[in-house]
């Protein structure tokens, strides 16, 4: 015996929904909705799908689709449920997600959702319901609305050099590689009623195979938004729309992809996993004793970008973390940023360090002539002031700072490349200021500097920018 | 111990992984783009997902969606960006989803400019898309704080099924400092009673905030009121430094707290009595213990990094028993020390501006 | 109905409540046994109703029609 009647992929009773009648759904007589409804509950129920599924109403007619499967619902915003969908698809691989949508969510206001979500090939299914109309909202113009057609916001029909034509949403991601399974189908007389259901249950199973996206777009009567009686409504629907919006297979790769090929991987959160990998992030400068500061410093480093100015920040950054003391490296952003220097401030303190810019630094480093001119009035009286003499040509006042001048270009040139000045002048810095011991500089670069091969390069340019300054004295 | 000298940026994402946040939805924008870039490394790498989105408002409604299953997810931009982001967080207010979102906040309106500011201080703090509803806003002034407020933005968002916001600046966000790697949280939290997450169990459930019936839906605004009140009641944060004998309490949070900071012992030194009242909520709002500041400081001053939103706040919480005055740079212009120690002396000189 | 089901003949069977009197069944009914009702329901529609014989069971009214609990048809 062969039964037709409600599928159990509906709720029993619609209590969700308002007002009275909770075994009606709410669209008008003749609405094709219903008819889709129908056919998307029958085949999950079918197929077993049921418990895994997840229902996402959009907005328009159907933003109400929840009233009515049997199964976990979502109420989307405007356009956005191919968003939701991938987002609940990608945190639930096992989910069978259904992305159910009206001609304005889906051509309108959602387009680049629905775009992008079939160009990531989301392994979803994308019902849409084409009826050449904004339904709820009251019967104004939708992207696929006819040439000609009237609606509440084209009283004199729809002109194409001032609105536009019909938009053809299935032929536009027929173009894209990534999804599946792309037909065009309708709700018209029975033929094209029973295609339709084949169509939509060809999309349900490529999904619960893992064989990635499908779009099925429905071209559906709206008969109060046409003003037309159901059946002439249905007739319209054949007879005209069927012109623009030509029904059939657009793309189908389903029997070549191999089943979950277009499933992705998702982990559940395990703290264990999470404490690891994190563990991996932390410092490999390795643990030492707290060491002293001298005094805290506030520094700024200025050059030219490509001199290691921001690098030179980060080493002494990583001395003063290792050495157990409040660290702050903040390079040039948005106002710092001026005359074409690179500069960065960093501040290491034996305490609490309040704001991270350093506007009146007690060390500035100069690589660069602009540097000098712009920040050597902000150091403070007494403050120490590094000049890279290969470079910068002028010279600070002496009487208020304590200039360190040193050709660490030329320096690091000769220890092998003027790419290392910067690590020539780290070592002024430490002689300069007496910040922290050398030997612990020198031990903290070995483990920062990541290639093994650059370390003995460093370690000389660090020890010869030292040793300029201590001979000095 | 476990530490890595870090960016801001970057210790957000560390915190949301320890917070046990499973997916990552953005969208690039400068000045929050690294957060994305640390994301796309870390969520995949341990089976998270991470997905650049088309957009702005799609990165905010698939967090809609990852929310709606009950698992903890987030997104980042920066102003202009999180102006895209109103949509998506009104209705995961209204369906009342737990979600963190990350505004590292620029110059605008507008295109406005990269540089850090606070002129989303309304945005964020009073609504920002349409309806009844509030972020809970978290401003922390550092890389550990970045991290470690983030982590708890999860469990608030959690506790109270809402959107909980971090309210950055450009320079806490670009900004490097030593962070101490957070131990990653256990897994307490359980949303099976209303979370849909394509499993049978929760078939029943439904993720919506559409309420036709205005009773209903008066009475859903209620409730979301009494769970606000809570918050309020409850999860108010702020830091006080040297302001129980202040004459003159500064109010100030995120970068410009701690520009501030460093300003109060220069004005002590000098005879000025200042002291600095740092929300780190910036909702709730710290308001109960600026009232109670009325009993001893002679004077307000709110120092923002906009042309003055906060501010409205601290007067509000004064209600007119003290002066409240405002100093504001904007545009990307952060204050000096010497321009604050100014203000300081001219507020508590008597002078008007 | 009783008298179908004895008589092992495929029937089919219209809620009356829940019809919108749409029409559509009667529009794709290949035996033309489906009628519309001159009384109204509740919800103020005609609904259609089976005309008692000859329906052949194809199920195509069933899929024609727009709401899930309208219309039942039965294939002995």
């Amino acid at each position: 015996m062969k039964t037709y009647e409600k599928s159990g992929g509906f709720f029993p009773v619609f209590e969700r929904k308002t007002g009275p009648a909770k075994d009606a759904t709410h669209y008008c007589p003749g609405c094709g909705h219903g008819n889709v409804h129908k056919m998307i509950a029958e085949a999950l129920e079918e197929f077993g799908l049921l418990g895994r599924s997840v229902f996402v109403s959009p907005v328009g007619c159907s933003v109400f689709g929840y009233y009515y499967f049997n199964c976990g619902n979502f109420q989307a915003a405007h356009g956005r449920a191919p968003a939701v969908a991938t987002a609940v698809k990608r945190t639930n691989p096992d989910s069978i997600v259904i992305s159910y949508q009206g001609d304005g969510d889906l051509a309108a206001i959602g387009t680049a959702e629905t775009i992008h979500t079939a160009n990531r090939g989301e392994n979803i299914c994308v019902f849409f319901v084409n009826n050449a109309i904004y339904g709820m909202t009251g019967g104004q113009m939708a992207p696929t609305t006819m040439i000609g057609q009237r609606s509440t916001t084209t009283p004199q029909g729809r002109i194409e050099t001032v609105h536009g034509n019909p938009i053809r949403m299935a032929e536009m991601l027929a173009t894209l590689p990534a999804p599946t399974y792309i037909e065009r189908v309708a709700i018209g007389d029975s033929k094209h009623i029973m295609k339709a259901r084949k169509a939509i249950r060809k999309a349900i199973r490529i999904q619960a195979e893992g064989k990635g996206y499908s779009f099925v777009e429905i071209v559906s009567a709206c008969p109060t938004g046409w003003k037309m009686d159901p059946v002439h409504a249905r007739e319209w629907l054949l007879e005209d729309m069927l012109k623009v919006f030509p029904l059939g297979v657009f793309k189908d790769e389903s029997d070549s992809r191999e089943e979950d090929s277009w499933l992705r991987r998702y982990d559940a959160y395990d703290p264990a996993v999470v404490d690891e990998y994190l563990d991996r992030l932390k410092s490999t400068l390795g643990d030492a004793e707290p060491v002293a500061l001298a005094e805290d410093l506030h520094c700024k480093f200025a050059g030219f970008g490509g001199q290691g100015i921001l690098t030179l920040g980060l080493l002494l950054s990583q001395i003063g973390m290792r050495a157990g003391q409040h660290v702050s490296w903040f390079p040039a952003y948005g106002p710092e940023m001026r005359g074409g220097t690179a500069n960065c401030s960093v501040n290491v303190c034996g305490s609490r360090i309040g704001t991270p810019l350093v506007e009146t630094p007690n060390v500035l480093v100069v690589m660069n002539q602009p540097s000098l001119d712009a920040f050597e009035k902000e150091v403070v009286d007494g403050g120490v002031i590094i000049i890279d003499t290969t470079i910068v040509e002028g010279r600070p006042d002496d009487k208020r700072l304590r200039p360190v001048l040193i050709p660490a270009t030329a320096i690091a040139d000769e220890v092998g490349t003027a790419k290392i000045a910067n690590v020539v002048v780290l070592g002024a810095l430490v002689a300069a200021t007496g910040c922290f011991p050398r030997a612990f500089c020198e031990d903290t670069l070995r483990a920062a500097i990541k290639k093994r091969s650059l370390v003995d390069m460093n370690i000389d340019a660090f020890g010869r920018g030292y040793e300029f300054v201590k001979n000095a004295r | 111990m476990a530490r890595q000298f870090m960016k801001g940026n970057d210790a957000i994402v560390v915190g949301a992984l320890a917070a046990g946040c499973r997916a990552y939805y953005g969208y690039p924008i400068t000045p929050a783009s690294e957060i994305a870039h640390a994301a796309a490394l870390h969520f995949p790498a341990l089976g998270g997902v991470f997905i650049q989105a088309e957009s702005e408002v799609a990165a905010m409604n698939m967090v809609y969606g990852t929310a709606g299953m009950g698992v903890r997810t987030m997104t980042a931009s920066s102003s202009p960006g999180f102006s895209l982001k109103q949509e998506g967080l009104s209705y995961a207010a209204g369906a009342e989803l737990p979600c963190v979102v990350v505004n590292i906040v620029r110059g605008g309106p507008g295109l406005g400019n990269i540089a850090p500011e606070q002129g989303d201080y309304f945005q964020i703090t009073k609504g920002g898309g349409h309806g009844n509803y509030r972020l809970i806003a978290l401003a922390p002034n550092g890389a550990q704080e970045m991290c470690d407020l983030t982590m708890h933005a999860f469990e608030l968002a959690d506790k109270y099924r809402n959107p909980a916001c971090i309210m950055a600046d450009g320079i806490t966000g670009q900004m490097m400092e030593v962070v101490e790697i957070p131990k990653a949280l256990p897994k307490t939290w359980d949303h099976t009673s209303w979370c849909v997450d394509g499993t049978p169990g929760t078939a029943g459930n439904l993720v919506s905030s559409i309420i036709l019936e205005p009773l209903e839906l008066e009475a859903h605004n209620l409730k979301l009121e009494a769970k606000y009140e809570q918050i309020r009641n409850h999860e108010v944060m702020f830091e006080k430094y040297a302001v129980d004998d202040a004459d003159l309490v500064v109010v100030a949070y995120g970068v410009v707290s701690r520009i501030v900071y460093s300003t109060v012992d220069q004005a002590r030194a000098e005879g000025l009595k200042v002291g600095l009242l740092r929300p780190i909520t910036v909702w709730p709002f710290p308001s109960a213990v600026i009232t109670s500041l009325c009993a001893t400081a002679k004077a307000f001053l709110a120092v923002e990094l906009s042309t003055g939103q906060m501010v409205e706040d601290v007067r509000l919480a004064v209600e007119g028993r003290k002066p409240v005055h405002f100093y504001g740079r904007c545009g990307g212009v952060v204050p000096g020390g010497d321009e604050l120690l100014a203000e300081y002396r001219r507020v508590l000189g008597g002078g008007s501006r | 109905m009783t008298d179908n089901a004895a008589l092992d003949v495929p029937w089919m069977e219209v809620n009356g409540e829940l019809c919108k009197g749409c029409q559509l069944c009667l529009a794709v009914c290949p035996k033309s046994v489906i009628a519309i009702s001159e009384k109204l329901n509740s919800a103020s529609y005609h609904p259609a109703y089976y005309t008692g014989a000859d329906c052949t069971g194809c199920g195509l009214c069933f899929y024609a029609c727009p709401e899930p609990g309208a219309i039942r048809v039965t294939k002995p």
